[in-house]
């Protein structure tokens, strides 16, 4: 089959990078990148809770670089509500239809909703994109009392940027300790110890029934009876990936669209997905997963553009260490690996936050969180590519 | 190939050094530090990685 148009569904850090690496693939046919967002380049995600939130960069600053030479067909501002992959054709939400050749699904994530809770109700925020990140700055210029539902990554940024301009915050996780479900209930606890001595008020361990006030957000209602004063909500429990479009196609569309080790989506030769919304087998560890961290986008587009441009004979497979970050307060947190158990501290200590704690699973070193220690961060991460065993792993480390 | 490294953006992601360790290494302020001056073509591949790796936009290749 000839390859002559590529069109790329998604127009973030994943589409972009993917549709520079077909054209790095020597690809010189139609290039089409469809994105639901309106800004490009487009904005950078990882700063909407920090930099841009804080207010510390001009605008441009927060935006992707671009390659000079893509030569593409960029549709902004319009979503693919289907995919017709018998027809090999992408409807859009205008009704228009474009065919293809080869597609790349980039259509990433988007927040996690909670039924009771109506997004629409003034002052209450999600935070995914650039606008709602400056909607957000906005609201916090007023001096309100926050309320954050969530205590994964975003929340505990978008708490500690908070703290950082001085106001009330609230934190409600459902887990017993916030970025439980990454860094597990030990490093959890060491978590909250962060938070809560800058000023966090924790409430851990409860649901959230709801949010209530007179024509704008007044209260948090919590599912043991209790509630939280709350001028500015920012629900953030997660994100879902964006696979609504792919229904009705035969993929699997459980957790992200299943792909195979090459990122090829399985029951297609001629689609590819990367970033959030894929989910593919990483020999690294021999498990199934879906990744949300920035450089896994970056680095699976290489792949998955080759896999696309080349064909399955050439395609190579994308192994690989998974690796994100998060800034708060003073703290230079960073993780490499996949989740494990906690195993042990491997170097420094908790009290001085300076420190790298090992992660194991069946007695294999599998994750390592580093904090204030970036220089070890990447010896660690060669280190877990090795399978290292946790047994008296104190007199082999990198 | 001249590398040109913005050092005021450096935030220690080490992506750098992953992609070409023979190029970078993170330092112990957490800092990229270039281990060869004026790389050969030979690392191109591997420096143009680096540079679409680094999520801070650090490095910059030039000819």
């Amino acid at each position: 089959m000839s390859m002559d148009r590529i069109v790329v569904a998604g127009a973030s850090l994943g589409g972009l990078r993917a549709a520079e690496a077909v054209r790095h693939e020597g690809f010189v046919g139609d290039l089409i990148v469809v994105g639901a967002e309106q800004h490009f380049p487009p904005y950078d995600r990882p700063p909407l809770s920090k930099e841009i939130l804080k207010g510390e960069w001009e605008a441009d600053r927060g935006r992707l670089k671009v390659i000079e030479h893509l030569n593409a067909d960029l549709v902004l501002g319009r979503r693919i509500v289907r995919l017709h992959h018998a027809r090999s054709e992408v409807e859009l939400d205008d009704g228009s239809r474009i065919g293809f050749d080869g597609l790349v699904i980039a259509t990433g994530a988007a927040p996690r909703m909670l039924p009771s809770i109506d997004v629409t109700t003034p002052g209450v925020f999600v935070l995914r994109t650039y606008d709602e990140s400056v909607a957000l700055r906005e609201a916090l210029a007023h001096s309100p009392k926050v309320a954050i539902i969530g205590a994964g990554w975003i929340g505990c940024e978008v708490a500690a940027t908070c703290r950082g301009y001085g106001l009330e915050v609230t934190v409600v996780e459902y887990f017993p300790q916030p970025l439980e479900r990454t860094l597990g209930p030990v490093m959890g606890a060491w978590a909250a110890e962060v938070h809560r001595s800058r000023g966090v008020d924790l409430r851990l361990g409860v649901g959230v029934k709801g949010v209530t006030g007179e024509g704008s957000v007044e209260r948090v209602e919590l599912e043991d009876g209790s509630s939280i004063e709350a001028d500015v909500v920012v629900l953030a429990i997660g994100v879902v990936p964006e696979t609504g479009w792919l229904e009705g196609n035969d993929f699997d569309l459980d957790n992200g669209v299943l792909c195979d080790e090459t990122l090829r989506v399985l029951g297609t030769d001629n689609v590819v997905a990367v970033g959030d919304v894929a989910r593919w087998p990483n020999a690294m560890f021999g498990r199934v997963m879906r990744v949300e961290h920035w450089s896994n986008a970056v680095e699976q587009a290489s792949v998955a553009a080759h896999t696309l441009v080349h064909g399955a004979e050439l395609a190579k497979p994308y192994v690989a260490v998974p690796y994100v970050w998060s800034d708060q307060y003073d703290l230079k947190i960073q993780y490499v690996g996949t989740a494990g158990t906690f195993h042990s501290v491997l170097e420094g200590s908790l009290e001085a936050d300076k420190f790298v704690v090992g992660y194991e699973s069946d007695g294999v070193l599998v994750g390592a969180l580093c904090v204030n220690s970036p220089a070890r961060m990447i010896r660690y991460k060669r280190f877990i590519a090795t399978h290292p065993q946790v047994e008296n792993i104190s007199a082999n480390l990198p | 190939m001249k590398i040109t490294l913005n050092l005021d953006l450096c935030a220690g992601h080490g992506q750098c050094e992953d992609a070409a360790p023979e190029v970078f290494t993170v330092n112990d302020e957490g800092l990229v530090a270039q281990l060869i001056e004026n790389p050969g073509e030979e690392y191109r591949a591997k420096v143009e990685d680096a540079a679409r790796r680094c999520p801070a936009d650090v490095i910059t290749v030039e000819g």
